[in-house]
């Protein structure tokens, strides 16, 4: 029974995400540095487009928290031949969908429309890349939206609130402690030329990846790509991507979080930990391997087996852990204690079962089942070349590259029990935790002044 | 808002487009009489089936709500031999995956397998239907899994929003209350309600069967009957109409958060009505359509009052809604109430205009094609049709069926349906200038 806990969405991120080595890849660049990647799936007449920038929420100058996602939001706006909003509405009208998503590292625009409709959707999308029109008006308006937008997304959730500011106890230096959202006080000052500014710089054909999945010829999508893309303009002098890093952690850092809405207590625990880095992922794909043991099961892991079936002392536990990250990443665990357990106990439950674990070590069979569905994630993976897209620009815009891409599950396979416990001992270690408890506030006063 | 959203996704499926002559669907029966409706596909070596038992969560026991989701939630926590652990890991060495969701209306049990353990998997998933367990331990186990949920739910606003909406609209109706019972309602279920819940609701007499992927007909059919035969032939009674029994007004539920949110709507329209589509169309324009929407443009667009906002109709089988969800601030959620009460007049009063209902058609007739992207997605397809009592060849003619909608079939189901007076909103938060009626 594993839908119940939707509301503890901690994945494994990429976990099983791996990419077939017969998937039908192309790549090219166009003069203007655009990078240019075709997935070809000929099963339906249906393509998507996704353009990726190499600019997200980390890349954001100081104080403007919220910068990149806001802009994401004014993409929707005008240029001098798309009238605000015309964009939507005409993938709409041609029975297409499409949205946007902001994160620490990206931004991407997509749209999934019949494969015939491509050049139509190239046409808008290269259109916005350089010719965005924006007034003050669209500010004002937009900006209420996001302002809502984080009311419904953060603070009517109190877990939302809680990992934000785990996230800001767990990077000390590196912007990955600020939210994409944006923290509120920022957002509401977020100005027209604090967007055009990120927007002349960051949204231009050499920051960015065109990706085409579905039903094309490759070639047709360079000479559309060569077409509508190639004219534009690159940004010139844009450096690599630096962001301030996080120096050594020497104490561990404990928080509680509370709110009156809070109905079930939890603790969650997490460490600095490497990321996919090109040419050399073995490290990150030990931290997947371990993170699968301990909790990617709801069932069988090493944490669901001691803390729900033998102890009790758990409702749930899980373990997290996204490699795919430009800069370091974390390593997570979770346990939301059964009726009746303190958070205190919980918590040294957990620690129990993740010390029982490096002591004793991997068992073979659950790492062979784990294997096994690394193996079967390949042949289901060949059914949603949408995913796989996602993959690849989620991928191209944190440091890495096709081949590391195709290596992945290769990489995954290769790991031994070995290297899943010395990855262990080189995580988990006190002073470098970021432990949080969320626990209901009683008083109805107190919910205003943490929310507001 | 579950109820809402599933019915929603179920309607769409009604829909047609041109290009289907690709997706052929045969009509599999197996020796054992089991029927499901197959679309071969060889190309990748695993198979999709997706299962519905008519019902679902309506059809529990006087006194027993909640009985027939714990039970759902209990299918793969045991089976013959094996435990809930042991259960779990013969899964994970196939590498299979098996879901079981309940819904108000059908319980759903989706497999996906691969080619080369076909037999293996199709046994182990046969033994959670057949061979349930219901150990004691897992049931408290999982109860206090529904526990947490039904407590968690209590404090979110868009739940209790639907809730309240749920309870004051459909009286003493399964519809009214939460398919999790309550904790009390839960806390005394037995071993024997399990094994009764199940009896009641897997039956062979409201089965629906879909099927996708690297299987052939005759294959199929011994799958069929491997994993169906054994099931009881009848269960429980399916329950009457719900009589919708909520008037115009506003109902104000006091919860501190800086964001109100107000789930809306008054009686709907039935799957079958020969205005159905017009209904279809209608709200696509209203509420349905994304950014092209009314809704959106008037409420996020224009006045920056919300994240988001949307309608659906929600053609149940026993009971017919129009229904919206906007969350919005506790100083504008009044103003964004006033905008849809306007916009809900504006559509009964004038309907349509021509360039929106030839957006709206093409989108519809386009989008439809998109959604058969992969074996899972097109097996859902296959069962909702059936479920719903369309003909097998319906993908095919159903695009006609859009297309023929005009302006003035537009106007006249606005008219008949949209009543701005009738609407009711619930609103969960601290709203500024909002009083509950009556």
């Amino acid at each position: 029974m594993h839908r119940v806990l939707a509301v503890f969405a901690f994945t494994v991120f990429g976990a099983f995400s791996s990419v077939s080595a017969e998937e039908n890849t192309t790549t090219y660049t166009l003069d203007n540095g655009m990078e240019v990647l075709v997935l070809e799936d000929h099963r339906a007449p249906v393509v998507v487009q996704m353009v990726w920038y190499r600019a997200g929420a980390a890349d954001e100058p100081p104080g403007v928290s919220g910068i990149a996602h806001f802009l994401e939001h004014l993409l929707f706006k005008g240029t001098d031949t798309l009238a605000p909003g015309e964009l939507s509405k005409t993938v709409a009208a041609n029975g297409g969908s499409d949205n946007a998503f902001t994160s620490w590292d990206y931004t991407a625009y997509f749209q999934r429309v019949a494969a015939d409709r491509l050049e139509l959707m190239m046409r808008m999308e290269s259109d916005r890349m350089r010719n965005l029109r924006l007034g003050e008006e669209d500010i004002a308006t937009e900006r209420q939206v996001i302002l809502e937008e984080r009311n419904q997304r953060t603070d009517s959730d109190p877990g939302s609130l809680f990992g934000e500011q785990r996230r800001a106890a767990q990077y000390l230096n590196h912007p990955y402690g600020i939210p994409v959202i944006g923290w509120r006080h920022e957002m509401e000052q977020l100005s027209l030329q604090d967007a055009l500014t990120f927007y002349e710089r960051y949204y231009a054909p050499n920051n960015a990846i065109l990706i085409v999945a579905g039903d094309v010829d490759p070639e047709e999508v360079k000479a559309l790509a060569d077409t509508y893309y190639g004219p534009l303009a690159p940004t010139e002098g844009l450096e690599p991507r630096k962001r301030p890093q996080e120096p050594p952690q020497l104490s561990e850092r404990r928080m509680t979080y509370s709110d009156p809405r809070v109905s079930q207590p939890y603790v969650v625990r997490s460490y600095l930990a490497p990321q996919r880095k090109t040419g050399d992922q073995s490290d990150a794909a030990s931290l997947v391997m371990l993170a699968s043991l301990l909790g990617g099961s709801a069932t069988t892991s090493v944490l669901a087996e001691k803390l729900q079936f033998e102890e009790q002392t758990a409702l749930y536990t899980s373990a997290f852990y996204d490699g795919t990250s430009l800069d370091e990443t974390s390593f997570g665990l979770v346990i939301v204690p059964n009726e009746g357990v303190t958070l205190e106990d919980a918590e040294a439950a957990l620690d129990n079962a993740v010390a029982e674990f490096i002591e004793t070590g991997v068992d073979a069979e659950q790492f062979a089942r784990i294997k096994t569905q690394i193996r079967a994630g390949e042949i289901y993976a060949r059914d949603d070349v949408e995913s796989a897209a996602r993959r690849y620009g989620t991928a191209l815009t944190t440091g890495l590259t096709v081949q590391d891409v195709q290596d992945w599950s290769g990489d995954l396979m290769a790991v031994t029990e070995e290297d899943v416990i010395d990855a262990a001992k080189q995580i988990f270690q006190e002073k470098n935790a970021v432990t949080g408890w969320l626990t209901r506030q009683e008083t109805k006063k107190m919910a205003q002044e943490v929310t507001q | 808002m579950i109820r809402t959203l599933i019915s929603a996704a179920v309607a769409t499926i009604a829909l047609s487009f041109p290009a289907l002559a690709a997706v052929e669907i045969q009509d599999v029966t197996s020796d054992g009489g089991i029927h499901a409706w197959l679309v071969e596909e060889h190309s990748i070596p695993f198979t999709v089936i997706e299962i519905r038992f008519k019902g679902g969560s309506s059809l529990d026991a006087p006194g027993k709500r909640g009985a027939i989701n714990l039970m759902t939630g209990l299918l793969e926590e045991g089976a013959g031999e094996l435990d809930a652990r042991a259960f779990a890991q013969a899964r994970e060495e196939l590498a299979s995956s098996f879901g079981f969701d309940v819904y108000d209306d059908s319980l759903a049990i989706s497999a996906r397998f691969l080619t080369e353990n076909r037999d293996e998997a199709i046994a182990l998933l046969r033994s959670a239907l057949v061979e349930t367990r219901f150990d004691q331990d897992a049931l408290d186990r999982v109860r206090g899994q529904i526990d947490s949920i039904i407590k968690g739910n209590a404090k979110d606003p868009g739940r209790i929003a639907s809730s309240t909406f749920d309870a004051l609209a459909f009286g003493d109706h399964p519809y009214a209350s939460s398919r999790n019972g309550t904790l009390e309602s839960i806390a005394t279920l037995t071993r024997d309600d399990m094994f009764e819940a199940r009896d009641r609701v897997m039956a062979r007499d409201r089965l629906f069967v879909g099927a996708v992927g690297d299987i052939t007909p005759a294959e199929l059919g011994t799958v069929l009957d491997d994993l169906l035969k054994d099931l009881p032939e009848t269960g429980a009674d399916q329950v009457e109409e719900a009589t919708f029994a909520l008037e115009g007004g506003i109902t104000v539920v006091p919860f501190a958060t800086p964001q109100s949110v107000a789930v809306f709507g008054h009686e709907g329209i039935d799957r079958d009505d020969p205005d159905f589509f017009a209904a279809y169309v209608m709200n696509q324009v209203l509420g349905a359509g994304g950014f092209s929407s009314r809704l959106m443009e008037e409420v996020r667009e224009k006045r920056g009052l919300t994240y988001g906002i949307s309608t659906f109709l929600v053609p149940m089988d026993h009971a017919e809604t129009v229904q919206g969800q906007v969350a919005s601030g506790n100083a504008t959620v009044a103003e964004a109430i006033e905008v849809v009460k306007a916009e809900w007049e504006r559509m009964a009063s004038e309907g349509v205009t021509d360039k929106e209902l030839q957006n709206a058609k093409t989108y519809l007739t386009g989008a439809y094609p998109l959604r058969f992207d992969g074996n899972g997605p097109i097996a859902n397809i296959l069962v909702g049709m059936q479920a719903q009592g369309l003909p097998i060849d319906y993908i095919a003619t159903r695009n006609d069926k859009v297309e023929a909608v005009t302006k003035e079939d537009v106007a006249r189901v606005a008219k008949r349906l949209m009543d701005a007076e009738a609407l009711h909103f619930v609103v969960v938060g601290e709203p500024e200038g909002l009083d509950s009626t009556n």
